[in-house]
Formats: C-alpha cells, sequence, structure tokens
C-alpha cells in the first residue's frame, strides 16, 4: 500500500487530490461533501468584495465528441456570487471540522494595495491553510481589471504577490492563465515575488460553438453569447505542457506547482506529477460525475504505485523531465515501422487509407471483401505512427524498432542540417 | 374436438403482442450508435446489403445531424429503405459482415440507424425525389410488391410514365400480406407505397391479374416496356396424407389473413400447434400463433438447426417467444377425423447428402398443422417468357428472353428477400431506361 499523503507548500493533505476554486467548492455544503468523499483539499471559490457580483443564466457550454459528453466544458461564470462574510464563516467552520484536509482560499480584488490587505486579514482570521491568487479568469472579471487582466502583465503579478507574501504568513499559490504566449514570464514573476507555488492552468478563451438557428456563441443569454473559459479532459494537452514548461525552467526551481486542467482519473493526475505537479486539482471532472470519482483516483494511484514500486507521491514527482527534450536532441537514426497483428486485424481499411490519403502509401490491401488483408511496405513506411492512432483496435498495430545499427545523432550533428557542426 | 377458438387473449395484450419488435433510436441514442461506426474504407457491410448503400456515408451523417442527407443516402440506393430497415435480416446481410462483429464487440445497429433516418425523412412528409422531364414512354409494371414498387420509382424519376398492374386489392406485396405483422405494424407498408408513389408518374390499378384479366402480349403491344415483379403466388406441396383435413392451413394463407384482420381476437386459432418447414415464414407463423394466445407450438422441420433457411438470430427469436423446435423429423401423414388431431412424423439422420429414416415414429397430437415447406412461382400460361428451375430466366439486369421484358424479385432465382426484390427492380429499371432512351 503506497502513502498517498502530501506536504505541498508546508500544506499537509491525505492525498493529493484537491479541488479546484470553482462551483464545486463554492459553499460549506459541497466542500463538506467532497471532504466525505474523500477528497484531499480544495481551494475555495474565489472570493471578491462585497457586494458580490451576479451571475447570468445559462452559464456553461460544452463539447461533446462521438457521443461522450463533455470533451470540453466552457463557462461565463465570474467568481462566488455570495457574501464575502457568510463564504468566511463557512471555510473557518469546515476547516475546524476538517483539520486533516487543505482548505485554501481563492482571491481576486482589485490591483491595489489597500483591499488585498483587508481580504487576507480576513482569511487569515478563518484559519484557512493558504490562499491562491486567481490571476487566470478571463472572462467578466479581466474585463474589470482582475483575473488574467492581471496574469498577463508579470509586472502585476509580482507585484501582488510580493504583496500579499509581505502582508501574510500563509502560502500564497499564484493561479496563472494560459492566455499568454509564453507561460514562463508570469511564473517568473510569481517566482520573483516570492510565491511559494504556482497553479495551473485557470481556464482558456474560448468560444465553445454558435448556435446556428439563433446564430449566437453558446452557451446564450437571452439570444447573446460571450467568450468563456475552457477546460475539462480536452485542455489537458495544453495544462501538461505548461506544467512541464514551469517545472523545467531554472529561474522558476524552488517554486510549488499543483497541477490543474482537465484530469479525471488517477492516470491523469501520474502524468502532471510526473511532469513536475506536486499535487492536483479537479473542477469538471466532478462536475461531470460527482465527487465520487476520487475514490478510483486513489486505489488507481495507490494500485500503480505498488506495481511500480513507488512507496510516496515523490518518488515519482518529476520523473518524466529528464526525458523531455528539445525537438533537436531527439535521436535521427531512431527508425519505427508499423507491424499489423494479423490475428488483430479487423479489417477496416482505416490505417489503409489514412496512410494511402494522407501519409506515405506504405499500407497494401490484398484480397477481396472480407478476405482482405492489410500489410506494411517497410521501405515507404517512414513510421509516423499515424495507422497505429487509427487503428480502433487496441495494440493491432504497434510501432516496431528497427535494428539499423546506427548511433544516436541529433538534428544539431546531422549532415543534413545546414547548420550542423558536420556540414561545415 | 379440437380446440380452435378466437379470443385468446385479450385486446390490451393482442396489441401488445403485435406492437413493433423492436425499439427505436431517439436521437441522442442514434448518435451514439452512429459514433460507433468505424468507417471503414471501403467498407464490408456496403457489399453486403444487396442494394449497396454506402452505410458509413449515412451513419457518419446521422452523427453529424444530417438526418435528412442520411435518409436521401439510403433512399437513393433502396426506397423502400424503411420497410427493409424494419425487415431485413441483418444479421446475414449488412451488419454480418460489420467488423465489429468480434469477440466481446457487436456489429454497428444498421439496421435500426438506417429506421431512424428513414423515419426522419418520412416525418417530414414530403417525397425528396424529383421527376426528370417527360420521356413520352411508358411501362407496365405487373405486381406493386418491393421489386414491382423499387422498379416503377425508378421509372418515374427517370420521367418514364408508370402503370402498374396489381392482383390483389392492395399494394406492398408481401410487405402488406406477408411479413410478420410485428415487423411492420401501424399500416407500415400502405404508408410507404404512398411515400413511394408522391414522386408522381405511378397509376396503380388494383385487382387486374396478368393471366387472368389481362395479358403479357397485350402490355407489350401498349406499353414500351414490361417489368414483371410477380413474386411467388403458389406453395410447396407437403405431398403427405391428410394435407386435407380441416386445421390444415397454408402459413402464408393465414398470415395474409391475419395481416388483413381489423380485430386480431376474432382470429381462430389452435391451443396445440404443429408448424412443418424450416424458413423465415415457418418463424413468423410459429411465433405470430404463439402471440395470438395458442398455448404450445412446435416447429419440426427434417434437418438440423445448422440447415435451418431461418437465421440464427430468427431461431432464438421463436425459442424467447416459447416455440419449441424439433429437429430431423420428416412428416408422413395428418391424422384426423374431420380436424387434425396429430401430426406424425418419422425420425431421420444425415447418411451422406441424403436423410434415412431412423424408425423411430413420433406422434405430435395438435389442433391446426401449418405447413411453411416454401412458396413456388406460379407459372403464366400464356407468351410467358423462359422459365427455367420454376422462376423466370434472367439475366443480371433482369432481362427475360423477351427483349422488351424485365423480370425481378421473387419470381426470379436468388434470395428471396424484400431487400434483393427492391436491388432487381432498380437494376432493371436501370435496364428499362437505357433501352428506352436508347443509350
Ligand atoms: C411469410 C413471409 C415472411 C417473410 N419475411 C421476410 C422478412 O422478414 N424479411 C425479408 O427480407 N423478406 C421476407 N420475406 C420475403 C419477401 O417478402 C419477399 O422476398 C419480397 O416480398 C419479394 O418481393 P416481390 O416484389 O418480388 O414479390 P411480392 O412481395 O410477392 O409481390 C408480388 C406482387 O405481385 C402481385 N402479383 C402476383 N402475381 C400477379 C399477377 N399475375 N398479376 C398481377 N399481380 C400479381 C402480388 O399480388 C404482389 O402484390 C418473407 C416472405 C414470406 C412469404
Ligand atoms: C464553472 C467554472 C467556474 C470556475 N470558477 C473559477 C473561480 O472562481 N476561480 C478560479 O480560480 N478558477 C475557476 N475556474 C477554473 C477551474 O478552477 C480550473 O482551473 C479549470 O476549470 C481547469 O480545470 P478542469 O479542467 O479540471 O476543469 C472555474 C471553472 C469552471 C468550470
Ligand atoms: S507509420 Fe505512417 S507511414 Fe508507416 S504505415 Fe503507418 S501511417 Fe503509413
Ligand atoms: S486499422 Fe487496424 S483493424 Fe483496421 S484494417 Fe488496419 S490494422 Fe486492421
Ligand atoms: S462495417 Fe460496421 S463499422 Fe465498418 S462502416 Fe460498416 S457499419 Fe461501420
Amino acid at each position: 500500500m503506497a502513502d498517498l499523503r502530501s506536504n505541498f507548500a508546508g500544506i499537509t493533505s491525505p492525498n493529493p487530490f484537491w479541488l479546484a476554486s470553482a462551483p464545486p467548492t463554492d459553499k460549506a455544503y459541497n466542500v463538506e461533501r467532497a471532504f466525505k468523499a474523500g477528497w484531499g483539499g480544495v481551494v475555495w471559490k474565489t472570493l471578491g468584495e462585497d457586494p458580490p457580483i451576479v451571475n447570468t443564466t445559462s452559464r456553461y457550454g460544452a463539447v461533446s465528441l462521438n457521443g461522450q459528453r463533455i470533451a470540453g466544458f466552457n463557462n461565463i461564470e465570474l467568481i462566488t456570487d455570495r457574501p464575502l462574510d457568510v463564504n468566511l464563516q463557512e471555510i473557518k467552520q469546515i476547516k475546524r471540522d476538517w483539520p486533516d484536509r487543505a482548505v485554501l482560499v481563492s482571491l481576486m480584488v482589485p490591483c491595489e494595495e489597500a483591499p488585498w490587505r483587508k481580504i487576507l486579514a480576513a482569511v487569515e482570521d478563518t484559519g484557512a491553510d493558504g490562499m491562491e491568487l486567481n490571476f487566470g479568469c478571463p472572462h467578466g472579471m479581466s474585463e474589470r481589471g482582475m483575473g488574467s487582466a492581471v496574469g498577463q502583465v508579470p509586472e502585476y503579478v509580482e507585484m501582488v504577490t510580493r504583496w500579499c507574501k509581505s502582508m501574510t504568513q500563509m502560502p500564497v499559490f499564484v493561479k496563472l492563465t494560459p492566455n499568454v504566449t509564453n507561460i514562463l514570464a508570469p511564473a517568473r514573476a510569481a517566482r520573483l515575488g516570492g510565491a511559494d507555488a504556482v497553479s495551473l492552468i485557470n481556464t482558456i478563451n474560448s468560444i465553445v460553438s454558435v448556435d446556428l438557428d439563433i446564430m449566437a456563441p453558446t452557451p446564450t443569454v437571452d439570444g447573446k453569447g460571450s467568450h468563456g473559459g475552457y477546460c475539462g479532459p480536452a485542455v489537458k494537452p495544453i495544462a501538461l505542457h505548461l506544467v512541464a514548461e514551469i517545472a523545467r525552467d531554472p529561474e522558476c526551481a524552488g517554486m510549488g506547482i499543483s497541477g490543474i486542467g482537465g484530469i479525471e482519473t488517477w492516470r491523469d493526475a501520474a502524468e502532471f506529477i510526473s511532469l513536475g505537479a506536486d499535487n492536483v486539482q479537479v473542477c469538471t471532472g466532478v462536475m461531470h460525475y460527482g465527487f465520487k470519482i476520487v475514490d478510483d483516483m486513489i486505489d488507481g494511484l495507490n494500485n500503480w504505485m505498488d506495481s511500480k514500486e513507488h512507496g510516496e507521491v515523490v518518488d515519482f514527482h518529476r520523473a518524466a523531465i529528464p526525458n523531455l527534450v528539445a525537438w533537436q536532441d531527439l535521436n535521427i537514426n531512431h527508425e519505427l515501422v508499423a507491424r499489423i497483428d494479423q490475428d488483430k486485424c479487423i479489417k477496416c481499411g482505416l490505417c489503409y487509407v489514412a496512410c494511402e490519403d494522407t501519409a506515405h502509401q506504405a499500407i497494401s490491401i490484398t484480397g477481396k471483401g472480407t478476405d482482405r488483408r492489410f500489410g506494411t511496405i517497410d521501405a515507404e513506411c517512414v513510421g509516423c505512427n499515424l495507422c497505429a492512432h487509427v487503428c480502433p483496435v487496441e495494440d493491432c498495430i504497434t510501432m516496431e524498432a528497427v535494428d539499423n545499427g546506427k548511433p544516436y545523432l541529433n538534428w544539431a550533428q546531422d549532415p543534413r542540417n545546414p547548420n550542423s557542426a558536420a556540414a561545415e | 374436438m379440437a380446440d380452435i377458438q378466437a379470443e385468446r387473449l385479450g385486446a390490451t395484450q393482442l396489441a401488445e403482442n403485435f406492437a413493433d419488435v423492436h425499439r427505436p433510436f431517439d436521437h441522442g441514442g442514434a448518435v451514439v450508435e452512429a459514433n460507433r461506426c468505424y468507417f471503414c474504407y471501403d467498407a464490408p457491410c456496403i457489399n453486403a446489403c444487396p442494394t449497396g448503400i454506402d452505410i458509413p456515408g449515412f451513419i457518419r451523417a446521422i452523427a453529424t445531424g444530417n438526418v435528412n442527407g442520411a435518409a436521401m443516402t439510403i433512399l437513393k440506393e433502396n426506397i423502400l429503405g424503411g420497410s427493409c430497415a424494419r425487415v431485413c435480416p441483418t444479421e446475414i446481410l449488412c451488419q454480418g459482415d460489420c467488423v465489429r462483429n468480434g469477440p466481446g464487440d457487436r456489429a454497428v445497429e444498421i439496421g435500426l440507424l438506417q429506421r431512424h433516418a428513414t423515419d426522419y425523412l418520412s416525418a417530414i412528409g414530403q417525397h425528396p425525389f424529383e421527376r426528370a422531364p417527360d420521356s413520352g414512354k411508358s411501362v407496365a409494371v405487373v405486381g406493386a410488391g418491393p421489386a414491382g414498387l423499387a422498379c416503377a420509382h425508378a421509372l418515374a424519376r427517370n420521367g418514364h410514365d408508370v402503370t402498374i398492374f396489381e392482383g390483389q386489392p392492395k399494394p406492398g406485396g408481401l410487405n402488406e400480406y406477408g411479413i410478420a405483422a410485428y415487423k411492420l405494424p401501424n399500416d407500415y407498408a400502405q404508408g410507404e407505397v404512398a411515400f413511394i408513389t408522391a414522386i408522381g408518374g405511378i397509376e396503380i390499378r388494383y385487382d387486374l391479374a396478368l393471366g387472368r384479366d389481362i395479358s403479357l402480349a397485350q402490355l407489350r403491344l401498349d406499353y414500351d416496356a414490361v417489368f414483371l415483379g410477380l413474386g411467388q403466388g403458389g406453395v410447396r406441396n407437403l405431398g403427405v396424407p391428410g394435407a386435407d383435413l380441416a386445421g390444415v392451413d397454408n402459413a402464408v394463407d393465414y398470415i395474409s389473413k391475419l395481416r388483413q384482420a381489423k380485430d386480431l381476437g376474432a382470429l381462430s386459432v389452435g391451443a396445440t400447434i404443429v408448424v412443418i418447414g424450416g424458413g423465415n415464414t415457418a418463424i413468423d407463423i410459429a411465433v405470430q400463433t404463439k402471440r395470438l394466445g395458442a398455448e404450445d407450438v412446435t416447429l419440426v422441420y427434417r434437418r438440423g438447426p445448422e440447415q435451418m433457411s431461418a437465421t440464427d438470430h430468427e431461431q432464438d427469436f421463436a425459442q424467447t417467444n416459447g416455440v419449441r423446435i424439433k429437429h430431423w423429423l420428416r412428416p408422413v401423414r395428418l391424422e384426423g377425423d374431420g380436424n387434425v388431431t396429430a401430426a406424425v412424423f418419422a425420425g431421420v439422420r444425415l447418411e451422406g447428402d441424403g436423410l434415412v429414416d431412423t424408425g423411430v415414429e413420433q406422434n405430435i397430437p395438435c389442433d391446426m398443422v401449418f405447413k411453411a415447406v416454401g412458396q413456388a412461382f406460379v407459372p403464366l400460361t400464356d407468351d410467358s417468357p423462359a422459365v427455367s428451375g420454376g422462376r423466370i430466366d434472367a439475366d443480371d439486369m433482369g432481362q427475360t428472353s423477351l427483349s422488351d421484358v424485365w423480370a425481378g424479385g421473387d419470381c426470379v432465382a436468388g434470395e428471396d428477400l424484400t431487400v434483393q426484390a427492391v436491388q432487381d427492380g432498380k437494376v432493371a429499371a436501370g435496364a428499362i431506361h437505357k433501352f428506352l432512351v436508347g443509350s
């Protein structure tokens, strides 16, 4: 049995699975249910100044893919719409009732010292474990000069982080927006400001679909739509990349990372952790399936860690980082060819048409009808992998390494590169 | 005393027993199922559909919400796509060759998806095809069954004028008189005929039988071409003593009565029933009498389950309906005094290719016996095109020995299936069109 306990920026929790600041953490009732279900911690739905904001109906849009509901999710909600005092009292009560769980409070107030000082004092009084600066929300609040409007300006990120660090003893997390060209700019700014950790990603600017009957983007509010923030399984690849960028940046070294974006399973979580996240946060996954998904996240991670003989989460933390390299460091002499397992092949022809129409004409058909047979033409195969991705049968097409006897050679060394040492 | 009675079941139970056997998809269900299709290259399911519908094409259109386009893709190849979606033995046709038949998987529900699309279009209530300008040519089609209707529609589309001569008072052929009631409930056949003829240029004249009221020679004089879609009006003989006893009937005749009954409760049915035969007609009569309230139905076939022409799916369906199936029994005689009281069979086994008696006899007491040992084409008496093997001789394009006469469907050789009849009618219409426009 692996040990899933987490100590992150001095905050302990029974497992590395937290709920991200969002509707699931909007009030004591939800958080109580989440903790009963087994979640290790929560980042409370973002608090702001009174009077509370007002939300619209409807608020959510979604992308369904091939019958899979909510492959991607989008919202035009703002921060909490409940009075500050009510939230603070509930946070205090929750932390008292659940001392072993992590309770962080997400905050967003205007970019001036006074409001930050005021709200930090109030949060400290709740006994919460830490705070997260919401510099990420890309809609509604950003037009008011908060959220991603701050997160997109590194100087502001650094300034507000520094204020907060000087005003409170609590660990300070900075939640980053992915709506920037280079994530390292705000991440380094947070580091310079003294952040204990960054959390990422917040949602991505998005329009999920257009209602072609009324010609308005969805979700529609009385016939009109607005851009929203995109999240859910579809954003995981983007989030993984951004997390990894920060994790391997020497200037960000020493700062923690809370990984967020499309996490729904223990496997997703393990991938984030292997690329440098200290823990993970989940929002859409629970909005889709409820809090119970944490059962399998805990159990699955445990079993996988046992199978790999990892005693603790830190044992595989950053484990994939050494293998994440720049393109020019890849071995250009490595050769793969596609292999089709004829016993598994169901003769759908998808590999054939993909390679024939859009790749390298490296798959042949022999025979006809249900007796047809698909084979690879090694001389034409460039090992691109396309066929293996389109094949609907698990492990039917595999990529086999060709033993060409050639040594490791990267692009910098390759004579075909006009700028390489060998070419000179 | 034979126990043959009407009203074995109440009206509510009967309505339930004869309601649609298949549960149609709602839109969401159809999209989920459509997304199971892999969109195969040169898809094997297409080759397994006698009408060659672009199956991955129409399924993808359902998945994208282009349901109308899906229906058109189907109807373009098979104007009776709606009834075929309900009656085709998909397990031996398209779905039988679906690549998703492997272990732990199941074929895409092509039939139900086809039904979803065609139902969608028919709910719109408009005929989707346009006729070409009037060609000035006219064609006589004999028989308003699937073959005749498919042929007529394709010809009408090409601008020809079609007159259908139908021996019965209603159109549809076996869709109206033969197919099991729960496969085409709610007067589906008549609705479909109305949909097909809505293209215009098709006139159906009823109660006019070729050979009785009209002659082929006359039709050839009056029309530029003739298509024969006569089906198989006759039944094969059982050839055993006692077949003329009361309570002994042809399965197809009883089914036809059942299909036309306004009140199913008024049909008399025996308490104990023996069905002789191994095809889908045998299954259909067995299940339908069971569903009318017969207490005990035994289907008896002279060979084993593998040799039955009824598909595995149909055999399972009979068994889940409480029909007992007995194999390797050859009928020897029907016993009774006035009404049949028992069917007597000789046990047989396979030796080489032939059957030999085992010497054991089985006597199955019963109130009714249904013969379902096959239909037969009734040859025309005058001016008939050449016939061989009991069916009209036709080439790949449906052309008979007469230069201006084509034929298709059950009256020519080939699979006796609705979808095959449609294909025959469609192919012949193509050939007739060429013949008429002279290209
Ligand atoms: C009981 C039963 C159940 C079946 N179930 C299925 C099933 O589930 N699925 C499936 O695919 N197939 C089934 N079949 C087979 C299918 O019904 C036929 O293959 C199909 O109907 C053939 O179409 P057709 O147009 O050739 O003939 P028919 O449908 O028989 O139509 C022939 C038409 O011609 C008319 N006609 C005949 N002779 C004359 C004449 N001399 N003058 C004028 N009109 C004439 C008839 O009245 C009829 O309207 C079943 C058949 C039977 C008997
Ligand atoms: C409806 C909704 C409301 C959200 N509100 C907040 C918020 O108030 N503060 C915040 O920091 N992030 C907010 N988020 C962003 C999430 O915390 C999270 O960063 C993002 O959804 C990516 O994670 P996921 O893919 O697991 O959903 C919200 C997301 C959703 C879907
Ligand atoms: S790996 Fe690429 S090139 Fe090789 S067979 Fe597959 S699709 Fe074609
Ligand atoms: S995609 Fe896979 S299953 Fe389909 S034909 Fe190719 S190898 Fe076979
Ligand atoms: S064989 Fe099956 S999966 Fe392939 S196209 Fe046809 S229905 Fe779709």
